[in-house]
C-alpha cells in the first residue's frame, strides 16, 4: 500500500512539473493566437478531457511501443517499450492531464487582455521579459488552479495506468490500481480505506483550488 | 435489503421503458440478462445467437471482468446467469444465498497458451522461458484471474519463476494480457487459448495441462434468474451437444 | 536634428489612417480631433505597438520605422501613458515605478523627483487595486517618465478623471516638458484641455487625416480651421506677470507692448502665465470708450473677417502694434458689423470683458 502511495504521488509531483514547464508556454501560445488553426490546436490540446482514459491509454501502448513511431528509438537506446515503465506513465499522465493545465492557464492569459503586455513592452521589457516579470505573476491564480487540477487528476487517474502500467509494484502500480484490484479481489475493507483517504485529499486540493481563486479575485478587486 | 428493493423498482422501471420504447418486440419471447467474463466473449455471442434462433428468446450479454462483475451482484445487479471466468466466484455467490442452490457447474474449461505476435519466437516446447531473452513476459493479475494463478503455477513448475519475476507485466483481465503481447509492448504471454485459436499470427506453445490446474470457468443462475424459465432453459442449453461444439470451437476443454 | 517627423498611412481594421505630421523637439503639442478619427491608432503607430508597413518615423536623430527598418515597442525610447493606466496589478507603486527605470539604458530623469513633482511619496508601498483614478493616473505617468523617453505619449490620460482630479494633473504635465526636456504629444477630445497645456496642435479629421499642423496660437486664430468659428472660440496669450496694485488686488501681465490687467495674484512678478480670452468677451468701438467699466481697452486692427453667413461675423484683431504677432479672436453680430461699417484693415478698440487664467507657468 505504501509503495503505492508514494508512487503515486510521485508520478503526480512529475507530472505537474513537467507540465508548468510545457503546459504554461503552450497555454501562452493558443491565449495569443486567435486563427482557426490556433482553435484547432487548442481542440487538440483539450481532446484527452473528453476521451475515455482508455483510449488514450491504448493508443499510448501502441505509440510507445516497439511497433509505435518511437520504436527505433528506443531500440537504439537498447529499450524495447516505455510501457510498463514510470517513464511511460508519466508520458501517459502528461498527455491525458495536459488540458488540466492549459485550460485554467489559458483562461487566466486571455483574461489580462493584451494590456499589462503592452505596457511592459512600453516600458523597454522584451517579450520573454515581459512573459517573466509581468504576464506569468499575472496569471498565478490560473497556473496555480492548473498545478493542483493536475496533481489531484494524476493522482486519481486510473485508465492511462491500467492500460500502460502492467501493474508491477512499486514501478507502475499505483494507489488507484491497487484500489482497483482490491474491490476486484472483494477486499473492501482495504479498497474503502484507500478510497476514502484518496476521497479526502481530493477534495482538500478542490477546495485549495477554489480558495486561491477567491484570494486571487479579491486581491484584483 | 432496502437498497436491493430500490434497485429492483428501479430496475423494473428501467423495464417497463424499454417495453413502451419496443412495441414491436414478440411479447411472448422473454430476455434473459447474462453476465459473462471478457474470456468467453466470442463463444458466448455465438450461443446466443444459436440459443435465441432455437427458443425464441433473447439473451442480453454484458462482458466484463468477473470480479467486477461479483462485486456488482452482491450489490444487486439485477443479472440471471453469470458465466465466470473461474470457479471460486460462483461458488461464493451460491454461498451468499445469491445464486440458486445446486445451479453450479463447469460450462467451460480453459486452456491456457503461451503466445507471442512475433513468428518463432515461442517454439513448441515452451524452451524461449528458460532462455529469457525478452524484457517482458504479460500475465493476467493472477488475484483475479485464473489464467493468471495457471500462469504462475506452470512458472513454478518449469522452475523458472523466479528468473522471470522481474519481467512480469500484469494486465487487469486476460484481454488486457493479451491487448500488451498483441501490441508488441510484451514480447510474449501467457493468455487463454480462445483468444488466439482463430488468428495464425505469430507463435505459440499449448501449456500441456500437467502444468496446471484445470482453469475451470463456473456458471451459475442467479436469484433474479430463478423462477424464470428462459434463464433455465439457458442454462440448460450450456450443456447440450450444440453449445459444447461451439465451446470447443473456441480452444476450451468441456467436460459434459 | 531635432525634433520629430512621423508618416503612417495604410488600413487599420475598418478604418484608414493617413497621417503625416512633424512635432518639435520639445513642449507639449496637443493631438485633437473627433472621437473615432484615429488619434489612438497614430499613438500606437508611433509606439511601436500597431505596424503599419507603409510608416516613417524620426526621433531627433534616430529612425524608428521607415520601410524593412522596424524598432519593436521596448527598443523605442518612448513613454506611453494609457486611457486605463495599465498599472501592474501584483506590483507596488514603487515596483510599478522602478519597471521601466530598471530597465532604461540611459538614467537622467530620477525617481526622487518623478516622486516629488507628482506627489507620489504617501502612495509608494500600496498595489493599484487601492489607488483612486486619479492617482493610478499619477503613476502611470511617473512610471512612463522614469522609462527615460525621447518621447513622451499620453493617451488621454485624464478623460476618465473627474474634473478636480484631471486640475490637479494637467499642471504636471507642463512642469515635466520642461523639466525633464521630453517632447509630449498629448491627445484629447477636450480643446479647453489643450487650450491650457499645448504649445503646438495637430488636427485630425474624421477620416483619419491630419488636417493642420503647427503652433497653437496660431491654429487658434486661423479662420480656415474649425477652432476660431466655434461659439466658445478663445485665443491663449503667453504673459508675464508685472506690477500689482495691491490696493485693488490687480495685477498686470505684459507681452509684446501689450498689458492687461485682471484681479488676483498668481505668480511673483516676471512669472510666465498663460491667458485665454474667449471671443464672445471681445467687443468692438470705434472711438475709444471714455468712461466704461471695462479694464481692458486696446487699439486693434481687424486682420480678418469671415462675414459669409449667420447671425454672427468672426474677426482676427492683431494687438499690440503692426510688428506684434499677438492675436486676438472677437465675434460680434453682423447687425453691429453692418452699423459701425467696419471692414479688414481697419483700427477699433477692444474691449475685453474678460480674461481667464489658463494656466501659470
Amino acid at each position: 500500500m505504501w509503495p503505492a502511495i508514494k508512487l503515486s504521488l510521485e508520478l503526480a509531483t512529475v507530472t505537474t512539473l513537467l507540465l508548468l514547464l510545457l503546459g504554461v508556454p503552450l497555454a501562452w501560445m493558443l491565449a495569443r493566437c486567435h486563427g482557426w488553426w490556433g482553435e484547432t490546436l487548442a481542440a487538440l490540446v483539450a481532446l484527452p478531457m473528453v476521451l475515455p482514459p482508455t483510449v488514450i491509454g491504448f493508443y499510448m501502448l501502441i505509440l510507445l511501443g516497439p511497433h509505435g513511431p518511437l520504436g527505433p528509438l528506443l531500440a537504439r537506446l537498447g529499450l524495447h517499450t516505455l510501457a510498463f515503465s514510470f517513464t511511460g506513465l508519466v508520458i501517459g499522465s502528461v498527455v491525458y492531464s495536459l488540458p488540466f493545465m492549459v485550460q485554467p492557464v489559458r483562461h487566466a492569459f486571455r483574461a489580462l487582455g493584451p494590456g499589462p503586455w503592452e505596457a511592459a513592452l512600453t516600458l523597454r521589457a522584451g517579450p520573454l521579459d515581459a512573459f517573466w516579470s509581468v504576464a506569468l505573476p499575472l496569471a498565478q491564480g490560473g497556473i496555480l488552479t492548473g498545478a493542483i487540477m493536475c496533481f489531484a487528476h494524476t493522482l486519481g487517474e486510473f485508465g492511462v495506468v491500467l492500460m500502460l502500467g502492467g501493474d508491477i509494484p512499486g514501478r507502475t502500480e499505483v494507489l488507484s490500481i491497487v484500489i482497483f484490484n482490491a474491490v476486484d479481489n472483494l477486499q473492501w475493507a482495504e479498497a474503502g480505506r484507500l478510497a476514502a483517504g484518496m476521497a479526502g485529499f481530493s477534495f482538500l486540493a478542490v477546495l485549495a483550488m477554489f480558495l486561491v481563486e477567491k484570494r486571487v479575485s479579491r486581491l484584483r478587486a | 435489503m432496502r437498497g436491493r428493493l430500490k434497485n429492483k423498482i428501479r430496475y423494473g422501471a428501467v423495464l417497463a421503458l424499454a417495453a413502451a420504447l419496443l412495441p414491436l418486440a414478440p411479447a411472448c419471447a422473454a430476455s434473459v440478462s447474462v453476465a459473462v467474463a471478457a474470456n468467453f466473449t466470442a463463444p458466448a455471442r455465438e450461443l446466443a445467437a444459436d440459443f435465441q434462433h432455437a427458443t425464441g428468446d433473447t439473451l442480453q450479454l454484458s462482458f466484463g471482468s468477473s470480479g467486477q462483475f461479483a462485486a456488482q451482484i452482491t450489490q444487486g445487479a439485477p443479472f440471471e446467469v453469470f458465466l465466470s471466468a473461474d470457479a471460486a466466484r460462483p461458488e461464493k455467490l451460491a454461498k451468499m444465498g445469491l445464486g440458486a442452490p445446486g445451479s453450479v457447474f463447469t460450462y467451460a474449461t480453459g486452456k491456457l497458451v503461451l503466445w507471442s505476435a512475433v513468428p518463432g519466437l515461442v517454439d513448441d516446447q515452451g524452451k524461449v522461458l528458460r532462455a529469457g531473452k525478452f524484457a517482458h513476459i504479460a500475465i493476467a493479475n493472477p488475484q483475479a484471474a485464473p489464467y493468471g494463478a495457471a500462469a504462475i503455477e506452470t512458472m513454478r513448475k518449469l522452475g523458472v519463476y523466479a528468473a522471470l519475476a522481474p519481467k512480469f507485466v500484469t494486465g487487469e483481465s486476460i484481454n488486457q494480457t493479451y491487448q500488451f503481447v498483441a501490441t508488441g509492448n510484451a514480447e510474449l504471454g501467457f493468455v487463454a487459448l480462445s483468444q488466439v485459436i482463430k488468428t495464425h499470427k505469430g507463435s505459440a506453445w499449448r501449456v500441456p495441462q500437467s502444468l496446471y490446474t484445470p482453469i475451470a470457468q463456473d456458471a451459475v443462475l442467479l436469484k433474479p434468474g430463478e423462477n424464470d424459465p428462459a434463464a433455465r432453459a439457458f442454462m440448460a442449453y450450456l450443456k447440450s451437444p450444440a453449445a459444447l461444439a461451439v465451446i470447443r470451437a473456441y480452444g476450451y476443454a468441456t467436460t459434459h | 536634428m531635432s525634433g520629430i517627423e512621423a508618416r503612417f498611412a495604410g488600413r487599420l481594421g475598418g478604418f484608414m489612417l493617413d497621417a503625416a505630421f512633424s512635432l518639435p523637439g520639445t513642449g507639449i503639442t496637443g493631438l485633437f480631433g473627433p472621437s473615432g478619427c484615429g488619434k489612438t491608432s497614430l499613438l500606437r503607430c508611433l509606439a511601436g505597438l500597431t505596424r503599419l508597413p507603409d510608416g516613417f518615423l524620426r526621433v531627433n536623430d534616430e529612425i524608428w520605422q521607415d520601410g524593412d527598418i522596424f524598432l519593436a515597442p521596448q527598443h523605442r525610447r518612448i513613454g506611453y501613458v494609457f486611457q486605463d493606466s495599465r498599472l501592474f496589478a501584483h506590483l507596488t507603486v514603487r515596483r510599478n515605478l522602478q519597471f521601466g527605470l530598471r530597465r532604461a539604458v540611459a538614467r537622467g530623469i530620477g525617481e526622487a523627483e518623478v516622486v516629488g513633482l507628482l506627489g507620489l511619496e504617501p502612495l509608494l508601498q500600496r498595489y493599484p487595486a487601492r489607488l483612486s483614478g486619479g492617482e493610478r493616473q499619477r503613476v502611470a505617468i511617473g512610471r512612463a517618465l522614469l522609462a527615460q523617453p525621447r518621447l513622451l505619449l499620453l493617451d488621454e490620460p485624464l478623460a476618465a478623471l473627474d474634473r478636480a482630479a484631471a486640475n490637479q494633473i494637467l499642471p504636471k504635465l507642463r512642469e515635466i516638458s520642461q523639466l525633464f526636456a521630453v517632447p509630449v504629444l498629448h491627445v484629447s477630445h477636450d480643446i479647453v484641455e489643450i487650450e491650457r497645456i499645448a504649445d503646438g496642435l495637430v488636427l485630425m479629421r474624421q477620416d483619419g487625416r491630419v488636417a493642420a499642423c503647427g503652433q497653437l496660437a496660431g491654429m487658434l486664430t486661423d479662420l480656415s480651421l474649425p477652432f476660431a468659428r466655434q461659439r466658445d472660440a478663445a485665443v491663449v496669450l503667453e504673459m508675464t506677470a508685472g506690477a500689482h496694485d495691491a490696493a485693488y488686488g490687480l495685477t498686470s501681465y505684459s507681452a509684446g507692448g501689450v498689458t492687461l490687467t485682471l484681479p488676483g495674484q498668481p505668480g511673483a512678478p516676471g512669472a510666465a502665465v498663460r491667458l485665454r480670452i474667449r471671443a464672445s468677451d471681445v467687443s468692438l468701438a470705434r472711438q475709444r470708450p471714455d468712461a466704461s467699466s471695462i479694464l481692458n481697452i486696446l487699439p486693434a486692427r481687424i486682420v480678418e473677417a469671415e462675414t459669409a453667413a449667420g447671425p454672427h461675423v468672426n474677426l482676427v484683431l492683431g494687438i499690440g502694434g503692426a510688428a506684434s504677432p499677438i492675436r486676438l479672436l472677437s465675434a460680434i453680430t453682423r447687425k453691429s458689423w453692418d452699423a459701425l461699417g467696419l471692414s479688414v484693415g481697419e483700427v477699433v478698440y477692444a474691449q475685453i470683458k474678460a480674461v481667464a487664467l489658463a494656466e501659470s507657468r
